[in-house]
């Protein structure tokens, strides 16, 4: 172990260079951020996820977040177990008519001000799921989503921009007044 | 007790290459059937329905042969084989809900897929208006000092959703009780109709860690009933991009069940590994999970030289910098003595529910589909596979240890007698009603796909059994007698999927 202990203190990090945020998406919370929210949060958000449905492609690039190579935490942004911990609500998969009351229980959990991320394209509208008998649509049949993350799935890189996007619209924000 | 009806038993080298036809069998038969796997003499592969009928995929891994039993005629019900064995009982009550036939005199009639939420009943049967939501009555447990944790569908991690009922008597679980479906999307029915190139996008889209699994399976079975001839580069290219997808999962989960035992140290060590993996599939192929690749008469992109060298650049990486983590999991005795011994699966319950992949191997289930129901490449490679007794977490890590090694070597296998020419054939017209198998080893075990094509080509019914149908009921059994906090450990050690399943 002390190894790779060591070498984990003398090899440069893994960790890659921020990619910039999404400006389409930084447009999107623009309108959905409101001021007095963003300040008291400041630039640290605790995100809680649910999979409504998905075919766990989502959750694999979701997960990835975590490996060295994006490092999610460096911008402040961590998941959290329980939605009362939660500002973020971060939706996946078609939502399922199975799953639709645990997603909108899940929501009414968490404390205002907070704000729901859609994941792929089936969170959109229920990508090529939707129309199906044992499908609700996409994450806002059910809950107000404020960002839209596009993929199938999203790699971790197209995730990143548009979570950089969220945390840092206070600062494009701050710029335009 | 009825004689066992005459199969049409089928090696796999005659049903990877021709349609496959079903055995119509009688409701006695059926059921001599059913006391035929009780007796362990065949193993279910799978059983679902179809318009007015039901059906069973049998193995006789003795002879290394498939059949396919078709019960015919059918108005509200079928006899149950679940009655009989065991592992057909979710599968029932799963073809219950969706066609409206009832296993008849099983045990647990109690809906599967269907929450009463869908506002119609059996979907693909008379689909009537659902009468609504009942409660689920989950299985009663009696006893002293007995306490429940119910835990999800929403879990506490990145990961998907379903409900488990635990039954403990302070730290030790009693029972543990799955109640899933909570992801069904209503694939079946989707496919119902759908065109060739609509049904792989579907079947590519059943557990998303799987999809390349899926869409070759889907191919197969394709490709069988249409009897296309398929390049063999394009045979190859698949053989890779499923290797690959094979190191990536369980890189990734030997990683997470540590981190489940509080080793995170060992995830990100691996989770650099796993998203090397993922790399250089999109580099080699333009997709990191190699999504929408394998479609029926071959593969959508070829792999050029880069490719190549990012995939060899990659095995040699692999090589290096994994036995060093094989020797600090195996040296670091405080997470072994949280795998050893832990979610113990007896030999026994995995042969009686043929469970498949690391599940079954590692509990003494001597079966991989790449090398006894072989199918191209695997039929021109050198495969050893890895088999082990314990069938602890710690036999289920080992296993997957052994298998990145042999992913590694087919790899490096298949560069090596890299086939030139196309990679995608034509998919001739249907012109007939036809049916073909696809069956393939995924990272978890076999997936069996079950097509149906009208004459036009579309799609009458294509059934899709994920490995985990037969694994999720044995979790359910390893958890026994263990803590509630080694559940993540057992858990992640199966990975079962729950998309695969609930489709």
């Amino acid at each position: 172990m002390r190894r790779f202990l060591l070498e984990g203190l003398m090899r440069r990090p893994l960790t890659e260079a921020a990619p910039a945020p999404d400006g389409d998406a930084s447009a999107e919370l623009a309108a959905a951020l409101e001021r007095r929210a963003r300040d008291r949060l400041g630039r640290s958000l605790a995100i809680r996820m649910v999979d409504a449905g998905s075919c766990n492609g989502c959750e694999l690039e979701i997960q990835a977040l975590g490996n060295p190579f994006y490092d999610l935490e460096r911008f402040g942004l961590h998941f959290v177990a329980s939605p009362r911990h939660a500002d973020v609500l971060m939706v996946t998969g078609p939502v399922t008519h199975n799953m639709a009351e645990a997603l909108r229980r899940t929501h009414d959990a968490m404390p205002a001000p907070k704000w729901v991320i859609a994941v792929g394209d089936c969170a959109k509208d229920g990508g090529c799921f939707a129309g199906s008998y044992a499908v609700a649509g996409g994450a806002d049949a059910v809950v107000p989503v404020d960002l839209h993350i596009a993929g199938c799935p999203p790699d971790p890189t197209a995730l990143l921009k548009g979570l950089r996007a969220l945390v840092e619209s206070r600062d494009i924000e701050a710029g335009q007044d | 007790m009825t004689e066992l009806p005459d199969l049409a038993w089928t090696r796999a080298r005659d049903f990877r290459a021709a349609p496959f036809g079903a055995t119509t069998v009688s409701a006695p038969q059926w059921t001599a059937l059913a006391q035929a796997l009780a007796a362990g003499r065949v193993t279910l592969m799978s059983l679902w329905a179809e318009h007015g009928a039901v059906c069973m995929a049998l193995h006789d891994s003795a002879a290394r042969r498939v059949a396919v039993a078709r019960l015919d005629g059918l108005g509200d019900g079928f006899p149950s084989v679940g009655l009989h064995h065991a592992p057909a009982q979710r599968l029932e009550r799963a073809a219950a809900d969706l066609f409206g036939l009832a296993p008849l005199g099983a045990e647990d009639a109690r809906p599967w897929l269907d929450h009463g939420r869908w506002g119609i009943l059996h979907p693909l049967g008379a689909a009537a208006p659902h009468p609504g939501h009942a409660p689920y009555p989950f299985l009663p447990v009696e006893g002293e000092s007995l306490h429940q944790v119910p835990v999800g569908p929403v879990h506490a991690g990145i990961i998907e959703p379903g409900h488990f009922r635990f039954t403990a008597q302070g730290e030790t679980v009693v029972r543990l009780e799955e109640r899933l479906g909570y992801t069904h999307k209503g694939i079946d029915r989707q496919m119902q109709g759908a065109s060739l190139a609509r049904g792989a996008e579907l079947a590519g889209r059943c557990s998303g860690d799987s999809t390349v699994a899926y869409s070759f399976a889907f191919a197969q079975a394709t490709e069988a009933a249409l009897v296309v001839k398929v390049p063999d580069r394009a045979f190859a290219l698949r053989g890779i991009m499923a290797e690959l997808e094979r190191l990536a999962n369980h890189l990734g989960d030997i990683g997470a069940i540590c981190n489940d035992a509080a080793f995170p140290m060992m995830l990100a060590q691996t989770s650099v590994l796993r998203e090397m993996v993922l790399r250089a599939a999109a580099r080699a192929f333009g997709h990191r999970f190699m999504r929408d690749r394998i479609v029926p008469g071959g593969v959508t992109v070829d792999l050029d030289a880069e490719g190549v060298t990012a995939i060899r650049a990659l095995v040699e990486t692999i090589r290096d910098g994994f036995p060093p983590l094989v020797a600090l999991y195996d040296t670091t005795a405080s997470l072994l003595d949280r795998t050893v011994g832990t979610g113990h699966l007896s030999p026994d319950l995995a042969q009686r529910f043929g469970a498949g992949g690391h599940v079954g191997r590692a509990s003494g289930r001597d079966y991989d589909t790449r090398r006894d129901l072989r199918y191209a490449p695997y039929d021109m490679l050198r495969l050893e596979v890895p088999l082990r007794e314990d069938g602890d977490v710690n036999a289920r890590i080992w296993l997957r240890i052994k298998e990145v090694e042999q992913s590694c070597s087919l790899i490096t296998q298949m560069l090596n007698a890299l086939p030139s020419g196309p990679v995608l054939a034509e998919v001739p017209p249907a012109g007939a009603a036809r049916t073909g198998l696809g069956l393939v080893e995924g990272f978890r075990g076999d997936i069996l796909v079950w097509l149906s094509l009208d004459p036009d080509g579309t799609i009458a019914r294509c059934h899709m059994r994920d490995p985990s149908w037969f694994q999720w009921p044995l979790l359910e059994a390893v958890i026994e007698g263990n803590i509630i906090a080694d559940f993540p450990l057992c858990n992640k050690s199966f990975n079962c999927s729950y998309s695969g399943h609930d489709l």
